[in-house]
């Protein structure tokens, strides 16, 4: 049995200790906002948080998830995350959708780590999640904008 | 090539015109043009000639509830595009409807009952917008109809406002709720009793919001589907979760037309949670939108089936493959370009080239070379499909909910009516998901499960090697030029395999709607022009990328009149304005085949005018001929495209290692009428980027007919650092001509705009692509 506490909720699942997290976290506890792209920790698309840093779920065996795990479901719960989605939202980020659950998990975690951030320490640290959209420039712009952005406790 | 006696006789009253005459917004007028336009297109152009055609029906598209919630159905496949809020933003806008009380609901694939749904050649707005308005301006007649009925006032009387009725005159109001029930019973109102609002009504469409070049000038509050996203609640095709799902992967013939020899599925059978192997027998070549066969391994989830599918020891047999079997991207490439030079097909010609290239003072020639790509959507192909009782039912995220239904029911001999698809979000479409091959595989697999939902995932390894690739393009070009530098000849041979190859036994030539973007439909003005197309036969799965053909053609003539402009010692821009000549209209029937994205001749013909205006736009934002400094340079390329004008100036530099850096880009775009300039400009911002991975990164290479691309590691896309660091979109105001498309157009002149400002920086010109390590130091 593999326990999971996935945004505050214990799950104890009868899965192989070497299946990837995002399996277990999209086909056995059913949480969809969690996305599947490469498999390879090349796009980015199936980042959650472990104990606060951005992981990549797709690469990360459940035997070694224990911790924390947060994932883009529980984001509108937590100050920062709230508003980066916000920030997102207000420039219209969003083009088909798809990976900016993963991009919102990676931002959101760098902005827990440097509120502040250069920018390019921004685009550093967004270099491994992908957007065939190409978002790119707005995506920097939202993160720039939650940056200056107080949260409200 | 003449045209029909009615044709002319349209011609001759200018719809054109007509259009022209809107801005004053007269409703006599407005009542005219639709007649004119209903006359006209339902016969042979636009909307009207797509498969299903247009509907204007206000009860197929629009409900209202008794507590005045507005559900707008939407018909077309939401991509990224921002149709599902585009769209829906036009019926609100004629409606009247407060925003906040508008929800969206995704049509299923019914043509029939819809009209056209396939998502593709950018014609979602440009075929929508006028039955859309046309529908909310019926439904808001039906609205003022009932209240007036209510009071017992005349209908000239009351009027509507936003979500409500009102009846000036005595001061009552009802609300759109309120009137509900009763407008649904009266008759829809013909079209010549529907005005529809004036410009100056509007509250949305045309209106400019969002983030414009950096500022921020309303936050953009109109995203259908935006929080949905950025919370993880939208609903793409992979999170569609039916109870007692069972999974599936399938392995499948690594060379095109290849089948299963022999399977030994022991392993796989042992690996916990799969439940069964299934062997799927291709239908060969050329494939369509049917599997590809293979061995199928359906499990109690995705990770499962996968761990299945690596167990498995298949042999493949090559022979019903033929020489796919042996091919080879480098040879092939060195194949059509041997072909190249020899004369191909004559696809068009005026003048003597031969001769006029033998006189010229100076000659300039070029090859170039587009590699295979592939579209690469973030969200890889995946479909569930339950067959139950003699019905099928499927979700997918499909470009084209028709051709799905089609494939499943031909695949499973079931009546249309017995096939139902729902559409999810498209993770990405770019083309791939035109092609429903997925969802007719997921159903040849569900057919073994009674009952039980089906859901077929693709890896990404998957995605890449059985992709509908992008064709391989070599474009050969040669000019003759006069002593003061003026073109005087220009003999252009194109060769890729075609798309219809798909579809029948290959053809080996271009067809008409591949010459027709932008290959037979080069404007400029040269004396003697000939255009070629020799046979290019192909081998692996050919099928639409965003932009499709444009993408060599662009690539092949933007960098070639660059190179002319070199050789003439002139300035690009001022070069290829006289290329161009002076502004007029090119009719589509004397320069190509007229197919003009099956939009009708008159109403858009290739306006030299608004070409010169993105080219003199777009370089004048970018400050040409200003001082670039070292390792720095501009580039300009421009393209005529889903009858849209795009005109892109890069500002890069190149270091002394050879990294690149692109500072910014200006994109003039002029697609006539806007209807949401927001999304207008996020297309062309993703277009551009894109387009820097074609020109950069991006290829499929082939090997003994296997793609040699596994995933994101081998196959590049763009990623942040890739970015330019600035994209500045400028949007022709322009709202006189006919509407154009937006998702596509913004693609093609990125690639030999970014090389042309290689070439400025370095004076190193780039032949072929991706530019990969050319630009690197040795």
């Amino acid at each position: 049995m593999i326990n999971l506490t996935i945004n505050g909720q214990r799950h104890e699942l009868d899965i192989p200790d070497d299946m990837p997290l995002l399996w277990a976290i999209r086909d056995v506890v059913g949480m969809k906002g969690t996305k599947f792209g490469c498999g390879i920790a090349q796009c980015g698309a199936c980042t959650v948080h472990l104990d606060g840093v951005a992981t990549r779920s797709c690469v990360t065996p459940v035997s070694a998830a224990k911790g924390e795990i947060t994932t883009i479901e529980a984001m509108a719960d937590d100050a920062v995350g709230r508003k980066v989605q916000q920030a997102w939202l207000d420039l219209g980020v969003a083009q088909c959708g798809y990976c900016q659950g993963g991009q919102i998990m990676n931002a959101t975690a760098l902005l827990k780590q440097t509120p502040k951030p250069e920018t390019r320490e921004i685009v550093d640290a967004m270099a491994g999640n992908l957007c065939r959209c190409g978002t790119y420039n707005r995506i920097l712009a939202a993160i720039e904008r939650a940056a200056d952005t107080e949260v409200s406790s | 090539m003449s045209r029909s006696d009615d044709k002319l006789l349209l011609a001759n009253v200018s719809r054109r015109g007509l259009l022209k005459g809107l801005a004053g917004g007269a409703a006599l007028l407005l009542a005219a043009r639709w007649d004119l336009g209903l006359a006209n297109e339902q016969a042979q152009f636009g909307a009207g000639a797509m498969p299903g055609g247009w509907v204007d029906n206000p009860n197929v598209f629009i409900r209202i509830a008794s507590d005045g919630l507005v559900t707008i159905i939407n018909n077309r496949a939401e991509m990224g595009q921002g149709i599902r809020t585009s769209l829906v933003m036009v019926a609100a806008d004629e409606l009247g409807a407060d925003w906040g009380q508008v929800r969206v609901q995704q049509a299923e694939g019914d043509q029939g009952k819809y009209g056209n749904q396939n998502t593709d050649g950018s014609r979602s707005m440009r075929h929508w917008y006028d039955p859309m308005r046309r529908a909310a301006a019926a439904a808001r007649l039906m609205l003022e109809q009932a209240a007036a009925n209510q009071w017992q006032v005349p209908v000239h009387e009351v009027r509507a406002g936003i979500h409500k009725v009102v009846h000036p005159a005595s001061g009552r109001e009802l609300g759109f709720g309120d009137l509900a029930e009763a407008a649904r019973e009266l008759d829809v109102p013909g079209r010549n009793a529907l005005v529809l609002k004036s410009d100056s009504e509007l509250r949305f469409i045309g209106k400019e919001s969002g983030l414009i070049n950096g500022e921020l000038k309303s936050a953009y509050p109109k995203a259908i589907d935006g929080e949905d996203i950025v919370t993880g609640k939208a609903i793409f095709g992979a999170d569609i979760d039916l109870e007692n799902t069972l999974y599936a992967v399938v392995a499948r013939p690594p060379v095109y037309g290849a089948k299963v020899k022999s399977v030994d599925d022991s392993a796989a059978l042992k690996v916990a949670g799969v439940k069964k192997t299934i062997r799927i027998e291709g239908t060969g070549q050329p494939a369509a939108f049917n599997p590809l066969g293979g061995v199928a391994v359906v499990a109690t989830n995705t990770w499962a089936a996968m761990e299945g599918r690596r167990a498995l020891k298949i042999e493949w047999d090559n022979t019903p493959a033929g020489d796919n079997a042996d091919y080879s991207s480098d040879a092939y490439r060195e194949s059509l370009e041997k072909a190249a030079q020899s004369p191909g097909k004559v696809i068009r010609q005026s003048g003597d080239v031969e001769a006029a290239l033998k006189k010229a003072d100076k000659r300039v020639s070029a090859t170039y070379y587009m590699p295979h790509m592939t579209q690469a959507p973030m969200e890889p192909p995946v479909a569930v499909v339950r067959i139950e009782n003699g019905k099928a039912e499927a979700w997918a995220p499909v470009q084209n909910p028709r051709a799905t239904r089609e494939g499943i029911a031909g695949l499973l001999e079931m009546d249309l009516e017995n096939v139902t698809v729902h559409q999810t979000l498209l993770g990405g479409g770019f083309g791939r998901k035109s092609k429903p091959d997925f969802v007719i595989e997921a159903a040849r697999l569900a057919k073994e499960f009674e009952g039980q939902p089906i859901k077929l995932q693709w890896s990404r390894e998957d995605d890449i090697h059985h992709a509908y690739f992008h064709a391989v393009s070599v474009d050969h070009l040669e000019a003759g030029l006069d002593g003061e530098g003026k073109a005087t000849s220009w003999r252009h041979r194109t060769l890729s395999p075609s798309i219809a190859s798909l579809f029948a036994p290959d053809p080996k030539h271009k067809g008409k709607f591949e010459l027709g973007m932008g290959f037979n439909t080069m404007p400029f003005s040269i004396p003697a022009i000939r255009l070629e197309n020799p046979p290019a036969p192909a081998h692996v799965r050919i099928g639409w990328f965003r932009s499709v053909y444009n993408l060599p053609h662009a690539w092949a003539i933007q960098s070639f009149a660059h190179e002319m402009a070199i050789a003439a010692g002139k300035d690009h821009r001022d070069y290829v304005l006289d290329l161009l000549g002076p502004g007029r209209e090119v009719d589509n029937l004397t320069v190509g085949d007229g197919w003009n994205y099956g939009e009708d001749p008159d109403l858009y013909p290739i306006d030299v005018a608004r070409m010169r205006r993105v080219i003199e736009r777009a370089t004048g934002e970018a400050g040409w001929g200003r001082e670039a400094g070292k390792g720095r340079g501009l580039g300009l390329a421009f393209h005529h495209s889903f009858v849209s004008y795009t005109a892109i100036v890069f500002d890069v530099e190149v270091d002394d290692e050879g990294e690149l850096t692109i500072h910014r880009a200006d994109i003039a775009f002029d697609c006539g009428p806007q209807a949401n300039p927001e999304r207008i400009r996020s297309q062309m911002e993703g277009a551009c980027v894109m387009g820097i991975g074609i020109a950069l990164q991006s290829e499929v290479s082939f090997k003994d007919g296997v793609a040699q691309q596994d995933n994101f590691d081998k196959y590049l896309i763009p990623r942040m650092p890739n970015a330019p660091k600035v994209v500045r979109v400028h949007l022709i105001d322009n709202p006189d001509d006919a509407m154009g498309g937006v998702g596509e157009p913004g693609l093609p002149p990125v690639a030999p705009a970014l090389c042309n400002a290689i070439y400025a920086a370095t004076g190193k010109r780039i032949r072929r692509l991706p530019v990969g390590d050319q630009l690197q130091v040795s």
